[in-house]
């Protein structure tokens, strides 16, 4: 069987979705940055599939740039996670509920 | 397309390269200076906002601008311009607006006006990018900026509770909105927008396309608060420090339709038919939801946040009417007014907040005109100007964006948005009230001159455009897509 840039596209969706249900279903904070990241990465995988299939190069440039950009979105959301783990002393997202409406 | 730097290049960029330094230097003297020197430090960033406006002044009278730079990515047209213009005065705002409050926290200042301007220079790449490369990137570093100003109160829990929620659901679209920008780029296989559309202009309808054109939408209507992108609006407006909630009011939104009129007039026009109606149905929704919510507020800041959510619906009228010049004229001549008003309005919360978050309840403008009667007639103003009401900046941003409708045919949206208009009257007078018929506690008003002189050019600038309209648009009607 050969690879084709179908199954890239799907890996790459499935990667998506699964970050998608995480950010929506999970709870805990850590799980949601990592299902950021997923959904980045799965990004970066289409980026370059396409760049590949395309023979252009700017997909790949722009998926460095994507990890540039999650390396610092990862940044602050650690901070984040340490800021509300010093106030709540628990990383449970459902704990921010102070202000309701 | 080649990717080498020359000396137009650094020319068109000053404003921008000017800003970030000026941002680094902040940084630097925050711990050089430490707490004491807050003051000095607030008096830099106003300044570097000026020279950063000179320059665009500058730049604007260059021949140079005519040719996109970097590879075509950046460019400085008219439309560019009117909303660096519009990002740097409400940058301004937002210094002064931020002094007394930043130098009353317990936290290092330097940080909080370093951050505002890179959010700043992001805003001022968004309203220039001619790439999808460069929107994303400029995008994020407005995001970075404000996920932690919005958490810059860092010991309060509300605070912190608006960072997170803004830091997960900022995330969380920019993740779609890429997904998105990598789906239309395996359809084209170009990221530049003119490229794209001229790409565009002969593919068909795909669905792969079909599928980015609506991700992009969602991450960017996102960032514009629209329904139902909206649910994280009152909460990280109710939890931010108050000048920053005004900030992300207008600044970001500002920049945000920026790009979502430069993506959807010159990259997506073609598909009109396909995203209008997805449009149209988040605008009805946005009008609607807004104004209901805002009726059963009791804190003035949530209740502006949903009056701003009912505002990007009106907002996005403009981006209906695309096709005839009304669109376009809508969009400007409505954030304009917007800017005003509303960093206006949030200007009178920081006034009578005493400390902390008291005086945020529509309870606490209570008897407003016995302590001070120009602060509640410009409150008024303000209200009215948000309401829609001639003689007001407003009105006058209403009836451009109304008529754009009408004229794209989407006369049921436009009787929607008027009947919508005549809802919020019943929340803006309920401040309104509060104000004049109402007593309340008699404790004098303490302003600064900062403050004082904020809300001096808000109200100047709500009643200029209101009375007459006429100068401001002929420049409006200038700033066109692409000169």
């Amino acid at each position: 069987m050969t690879i084709t840039i179908n199954h890239y596209l799907i890996v790459s969706f499935l990667l998506f979705s699964i970050g998608f249900l995480g950010v929506l279903v999970r709870r805990n904070f850590l799980t949601i940055l990592m299902s950021i990241e997923l959904m980045l990465n799965a990004v970066n995988l289409n980026l370059i599939a396409f760049s590949r299939r395309l023979s252009d190069l700017t997909g790949q440039v722009f998926s460095i740039f994507v990890i540039t950009i999650a390396a610092g979105e990862a940044a602050i959301g650690l901070a984040l996670t340490i800021s509300f783990f010093r106030q709540k002393k628990t990383l449970d997202v459902e704990e921010a509920h102070t202000m309701q409406g | 397309m080649t990717f080498a730097f020359h000396a137009s290049d650094w020319l068109l960029l000053a404003p921008e390269l000017f800003l970030t330094a000026m941002g680094l230097l902040l940084l630097g003297l925050s711990v050089a200076l430490g707490k004491t020197k807050e003051d000095f430090l607030a008096f830099l960033a106003t300044v570097s906002v000026g020279i950063t406006g000179a320059l665009v002044a500058f730049v604007a009278t260059r021949p140079e601008r005519a040719t996109p730079i970097l590879g075509g990515a950046f460019v400085v047209d008219n439309f560019a311009l009117f909303f660096k213009a519009l990002v740097l005065l409400s940058l301004a705002l937002t210094v002064l607006a931020s002094a007394r409050y930043v130098g009353a926290a317990p936290y290092p200042g330097g940080e909080y006006y370093a951050l505002l301007l890179f959010s700043g220079v992001g805003m001022l790449f968004m309203a220039s990018g001619n790439n999808l490369i460069s929107i994303y990137v400029a995008l994020e570093l407005m995001a970075l900026s404000s996920y932690v100003l919005a958490g810059y109160f860092k010991a309060e829990p509300k605070s912190t509770e608006a960072a997170l929620k803004y830091f997960i659901l900022g995330a969380f679209s920019s993740g779609v909105l890429l997904y998105g920008l990598s789906l239309v780029y395996g359809a084209g296989g170009v990221m530049g927008l003119p490229e794209l559309a001229k790409l565009l202009a002969s593919a068909s309808r795909s669905n792969l396309l079909m599928l980015g054109i609506l991700l992009i939408l969602a991450g960017l209507l996102f960032k514009i608060a629209a329904v139902p992108f909206h649910v994280w609006t009152p909460d990280v407006y109710e939890g931010s420090p108050t000048p920053v909630t005004a900030f992300f009011s207008v600044g970001p939104k500002v920049a945000a339709y920026a790009i979502l009129a430069r993506i959807f007039y010159v990259a997506f026009a073609k598909f009109h038919a396909d995203w209008g109606f997805v449009v149209a149905l988040v605008s009805a929704a946005t009008m609607v939801l807004g104004n209901v919510a805002a009726l059963l507020q009791s804190n003035v800041k949530r209740m502006l946040a949903y009056s701003s959510i009912a505002n990007a619906g009106y907002a996005l009228l403009g981006v209906l009417g695309f096709r005839t010049e009304w669109g376009l004229w809508g969009i400007l001549i409505y954030l304009l007014a917007y800017t005003f008003m509303n960093f206006g309005a949030f200007t009178l919360i920081i006034l009578l907040e005493s400390k902390g978050y008291a005086g945020e309840s529509v309870s606490d403008f209570n008897g407003l005109a016995k302590r001070s009667m120009p602060a509640a007639v410009v409150m008024l103003l303000f209200l009215l100007s948000l309401a829609g009401i001639p003689p007001t900046a407003g009105f006058i941003g209403k009836y451009y964006l109304f008529t754009a409708a009408m004229k794209a045919g989407y006369a049921w949206l436009a009787i929607l948005a008027v009947v919508m208009s005549a809802v919020s009257l019943f929340y803006y007078f309920r401040i309104a009230a509060a104000m004049f018929f109402t007593e309340g506690s008699p404790a004098k008003l303490k302003s600064s001159y900062a403050l004082s002189a904020v809300i001096a050019v808000c109200a100047v600038g709500t009643l200029v455009i209101g009375v007459v309209p006429q100068p401001f648009l002929e420049v409006l009607k200038s700033c066109v897509l692409g000169r």
